[in-house]
């Protein structure tokens, strides 16, 4: 490792998808072919750097906070730019950066124009949107790289909120059907309105603090002793908005409609790694800040997170469209990474850490072949699972793909999501018994959703409109490779992903559990709990 | 000259010439010899080059006051430097605080007059050829036809804006009370001279006279009542006595002359800054006077009202007998909360992008006042900055409204496209238009990245701090929250129709479907209703609607618009210098 690791590693991954974007956005109305070549030039930039980084983490010590970048930001209400990440964010923030290339590549062809747009003008208003697209997702990823790495809670949430905006746009902007906007703004409302809960929160989280010039760097606001019922407030602040983010049962309702009128790529970075803010936030703002307050809602927030995980795949089963259905499954895996960070086990939470980053691949994969498949029916955007048949016949690969990552989907042993969700139901089994059992059924229906639908779509006689349909591309095939890769490589190897999460959990949990020692006097009052 | 007059001041009984701070009054001077001078111009100089003398004279004047201004800042506020000036005897004090609001004004005037000289690429400014005419009448036709042009707007403006100076920095109730009729008056005449829509202007400027005039008078009522009780209409010695009361002061019965006086004198400051229930003018006059006017009025008379309240409730020093005290401050809690309340939940009734944007600034208003209640130190900061965020959005958004028309029949560019529905796919037509516009709309809303929202997490965060006597706000915060989340949804509404609808979308299909009650419910129990109305009884325009041009400006009200896009979002990451500028002039740390 001769990679200086004292170099402004991450504040690279936050700047070069920016300058990309706005290269994106300065390209000449004559140049707009550019776009793709530029944004996907970015994006592998983005990779190199990230490998770069990679290279000077220290893996050994995987639970502390490395690559730490600390500047003043604004000194007046105590927000500092400060950067960092630990074995978990760094797993993030790759997954991240491997899933933008991958994003523009499956753009590359189609672009959801479906505005009403007629004469010559339709190929100039074809290359312009791609232009915003393409940049929106760089700008997109530069947010998702400074959320994974804000050591301070003012920073967190102002990309936090800031997020919120380009995304809307992805979805009401990009989207197809004439409900997106629908969608786009119920996204909003809905993230709006935690992301405002929230805000209280983090304001009066600042009082509570030491306060000063750094009183927001989460360093300084660990393990303050708080009031219980403050304690709770706060933390129900901060939960909220990641409940509504992640998105858990009953506040998941947004997803679908998103999902469904978000175009491929967009649901991909939504579902995949967005969304995993929620438990990322849970995993290291909720328990290390409120750990008392924490270990107060688990009980409730573990019945919430089972629920989640028979509600999403019983609904899964149940949907026509084929984006819907894949946000219903996701609805159901969400729940699985938030039982296993409120079980309080090292496995688990390990478990849940490692569950985050598989799930972005698996599903991303899951939508970017949905995107494949959706772009092949006959009109050229039909969702509905209904209008395909047999497809298996005359597009081999996409096929086996689909299977392979419907598969991920349910947790086969030999892909990563296997490992990941069985170290979940084990940690909780240690716990809480009943809520592993009974949300270990999960398998079976997880079976049913991806099985029934490879069925539907994949087996039986080809339909006539679908007999000429092409299989996969080159393009499409490099798309998708690396995402399988992925899969097998950890499903069989997991040893340094598991490195990577598993001291952060031991910390996380210690702090939970170990603040019983500190709450036991105070602990009257908990006893409604 | 100056042994004379110490000799003069020690004789008994004989003439005391008052010493005056000319330096301080500099920036003051300025603007009202413009004023004057403006006027003369008006009678002597010939019609065909007063437009021009009057814009240059009116720009300079406002740069050079805002030269001076910063100027006295680092002479007062450097190293050394003497932390203010009281003129006159306390009749103004031009204290840190003073000095930021007459600098605040200053700008936002300037930029904001930029978009009033902007005649566009119509070559018309906004005002009406001859304001005396009757709307409709053969002798407005033949103004309208002679093309003559009307200049004494740009007089009235200087004066409105000295009146503004004065007001933030006045030390007692009786030039609070002059300053507030210098800059009313003038505004009164400014909203009737719309040269579109007369009607509606003149409406306006009527129903803003007829209000104003009551407000004045109960603003002054209440000063007399204070008089009564104090024996001075100083502030600072009002404040005294109240604070006197059980030690020998007025007597005890009295408390409530203060009350009443201290009440009728805040209700007067808070008709000018449009909170609830002194809200009533507001929509109307911001949707009948002349944009450009609106935006001027919009962002100049809130930072000076606000900073006549600050004046009287901090820097006179509120206090009293914790009685009374506690009444005012139940008192405005109530204000503030309803104005937050009707602002935003009216405010997303609105179809009109003008009376849109006056709800919104009663809202805005209402987040203002919980920075106010919050009665510390951080407080006082996060209003200035919170006004400074203000004033920029406003000004900003109406110059972008200027440039948006409908045209007639025959193809020629009549008056503003106000109706929201006419802004469909804006963003497709004027991407940096509509993205300028975006950002203010963005930066109103309090989202992150924009001034708007360092502006409301400043003064939500010092309402939460509160006080150690009085205790914190946290109430009125978290009221602030909510309702910002439902004045997002109106803002972000405009964003939806200007990107994502195409103009012919909105004859047939109205924005109802992006929203409906299923989304709110659980969103906003409670108001979750009325937004849900609102978003039903939203954009539907009419068949036949005019068609709708954006025109090019003549340079200066571009200038305006990305000089304020700029200025939001540079402020929205890195605040930093400006808050610690807020913080070494009004010297909290």
């Amino acid at each position: 490792m001769t990679i200086d690791t004292t170099f402004p590693w991450l504040t690279v991954l936050v700047v070069v998808p920016l300058i990309g974007a706005l290269v994106l956005w300065a390209l000449p109305s004559g140049r707009l072919k550019l776009a793709r070549p530029v944004a996907l030039g970015f994006s592998l930039v983005e990779l190199v750097v990230l490998a770069l980084a990679i290279g000077a983490f220290d893996t050994s010590r995987s639970g502390v906070q490395q690559l730490t970048e600390m500047h003043e930001w604004i000194p007046q209400i105590g927000a500092s730019y400060a950067l960092g990440v630990d074995g978990v964010a760094l797993l993030l923030v790759a997954l991240s950066v491997l899933l933008v290339p991958l994003v523009i590549g499956a753009a590359w062809r189609e672009q959801g124009v479906t505005d009403g747009e007629t004469g010559s003008d339709v190929a100039l208003n074809g290359a312009r949107r791609l232009r915003h697209y393409l940049a929106l997702v760089l700008l997109v990823e530069m947010f998702m790289v400074l959320i994974f790495t804000a050591r301070d809670v003012f920073l967190f949430y102002v990309v936090f909120e800031a997020m919120l905006i380009p995304v809307y746009f992805m979805i009401g902007g990009f989207g197809e059907g004439a409900r997106r906007r629908y969608a786009a703004i119920k996204f909003l409302i809905f993230s709006l309105a935690g992301g405002l809960v929230m805000l209280v929160a983090v304001i009066a989280l600042y009082t509570q603090g030491p306060g000063g010039e750094q009183g927001f760097l989460t360093a300084n606001l660990v393990g303050l002793q708080m009031a219980p019922t403050t304690e709770r407030l706060l933390f129900l602040g901060f939960f909220l908005a990641f409940a509504i983010k992640a998105p858990m049962f009953p506040v998941h309702s947004w997803l679908p409609d998103a999902a469904e009128h978000a175009p491929a790529g967009t649901s991909v970075l939504l579902v995949g790694v967005l969304d995993k803010v929620g438990t990322f936030g849970m995993l290291t703002l909720c328990l290390p800040l409120f750990p008392n307050a924490s270990r107060w809602a688990a009980p409730v927030i573990i019945v919430l997170a089972v629920v989640s995980i028979l509600y999403g795949a019983l609904l899964a089963l149940g949907q026509k469209d084929l984006m819907r259905l894949i946000a219903y499954t996701s609805v159901s895996h969400f729940g699985v990474i938030i039982l296993g960070i409120f079980a309080f086990t090292e496995v688990s939470t390990a478990g849940a850490s490692f569950y985050m980053f598989n799930h972005g691949i698996s599903t991303g994969l899951l939508f970017l072949l949905a995107g494949f498949i959706i772009a092949r029916s006959p009109s050229g955007k039909s969702r509905t699972i209904a209008d395909f048949g047999g497809l298996a016949k005359v597009t081999p690969i996409l096929a086996g793909t689909f299977l392979v990552a419907g598969l991920s989907a349910l947790s086969l042993p030999g892909l990563s999501p296997f490992i990941s969700e069985i170290m979940v139901f084990i940690g909780t089994f240690q716990t809480n018994s009943v809520a592993a059992i009974v949300s270990a059924f999960v398998v079976i229906l997880a079976a049913l959703y991806i099985l029934v639908t490879y069925q539907r779509i994949f087996t039986g006689p080809v339909r006539d409109e679908l007999s000429a349909t092409p299989d996969l591309s080159g393009r499409e095939k490099w798309v998708v490779a690396p995402l399988i890769a992925v899969l097998l490589i950890f499903g069989f190897y997991p040893g340094p992903a598991l490195d990577l999460v598993r001291a952060p959990a031991s910390i996380s949990v210690a702090t939970v559990v170990g603040s019983d020692m500190t709450i036991l006097d105070e602990s009257t009052d908990g006893s409604d709990s | 000259m100056i042994a004379q007059a110490a000799q003069m001041a020690a004789a008994p009984g004989g003439f005391v010439p008052p010493e005056v701070a000319w330096f301080a009054l500099t920036p003051l001077i300025i603007v009202i010899s413009a004023g004057v001078l403006g006027v003369l111009v008006e009678a002597f100089v010939p019609a065909n080059r007063r437009r021009v003398v009057q814009v240059i004279m009116a720009m300079a004047a406002l740069a050079a006051a805002f030269a001076v201004i910063v100027w006295q800042g680092v002479s007062w506020f450097g190293e050394g430097g003497s932390g203010g000036v009281v003129v006159l005897g306390g009749v103004l004090q031009l204290d840190g605080v003073a000095l930021l609001f007459q600098g605040l004004v200053v700008l936002m005037a300037f930029f904001a007059l930029a978009v009033v000289i902007d005649r566009t690429s119509t070559k018309q400014d906004a005002f009406s050829p001859s304001a005396a005419s009757i709307p409709g009448s053969e002798y407005e036709e033949l103004a309208r036809r002679l093309g003559l042009v009307q200049t004494e707007v740009y007089p009235l403006l200087m004066f409105a804006i000295s009146g503004m100076m004065i007001f933030p920095a006045a030390g007692d109730l009786l030039t609070m009370f002059i300053a507030l009729e210098v800059l009313s008056l003038p505004l009164y005449v400014l909203s009737g001279m719309a040269r579109r829509r007369r009607l509606l202007s003149q409406e306006a400027s009527f129903k803003y006279f007829v209000l104003g005039a009551f407000a004045s008078a109960v603003f002054l009522f209440g000063a007399a009542l204070l008089y009564g009780y104090s024996g001075s209409v100083k502030i600072s010695e009002i404040t005294t006595m109240a604070s006197t009361v059980v030690g020998g002061g007025a007597p005890d019965h009295w408390e409530l002359l203060w009350l009443v006086g201290i009440l009728m004198v805040i209700s007067g400051l808070l008709f000018k800054v449009g909170a609830v229930p002194f809200q009533a003018w507001t929509p109307d006059v911001y949707q009948g006077a002349p944009t450009p006017i609106t935006g001027f009025m919009a962002a100049c008379t809130k930072i000076a009202a606000f900073g006549a309240l600050l004046r009287l409730i901090y820097a006179g020093g509120f206090s009293g007998t914790p009685d009374m005290l506690e009444a005012v401050r139940i008192a405005l809690w109530v204000v503030a909360i309803a104005t937050m309340i009707v602002g935003t939940v009216v405010g997303a009734t609105q179809t009109d992008m003008k009376r849109m944007l006056g709800y919104s600034s009663i809202a805005h208003a209402g987040f203002v006042l919980v920075g106010i209640l919050s009665f510390n130190g951080a407080g006082i900061k996060a209003v200035i900055f919170y006004l400074l965020a203000y004033g920029m959005a406003t000004v900003g958004a109406f110059a972008v409204i200027t440039l948006v028309r409908e045209t007639g029949p025959g193809g020629e560019v009549l008056g503003e496209a106000t109706h929201l529905g006419q802004w469909a796919g804006l963003g497709k037509r004027s991407p940096w238009l509509a993205g300028c516009f975006s950002v203010f709309l963005l930066s109103f809303a309090g989202i992150p990245l924009t001034a708007g929202f360092i502006a409301k997490f400043s003064a939500f965060s010092a309402a939460v701090e509160g006080t150690e006597v009085l205790g914190n706000a946290t109430v009125l915060a978290v009221i602030g929250v909510l309702a910002s989340a439902v004045a997002v949804f109106f803002y972000i509404r405009v964003i939806v129709i200007m990107f994502f609808m195409s103009p012919a979308e909105t004859v047939v299909e109205s924005v109802v479907e992006t929203v409906d009650v299923a989304v709110l419910e659980p969103v906003v129990v409670g108001v979750g209703q009325g937004v849900a109305n609102a978003a039903h009884t939203s954009v539907v325009v009419a068949t036949g609607a005019p068609a709708v041009v954006v025109v090019r400006s003549e340079g200066p009200s571009a200038v305006t618009i990305t000089v304020m896009a700029v200025g939001i979002l540079v402020l929205g990451i890195f605040p930093a210098p400006v808050l610690d500028l807020i913080a070494r002039m009004t010297g909290i740390g």
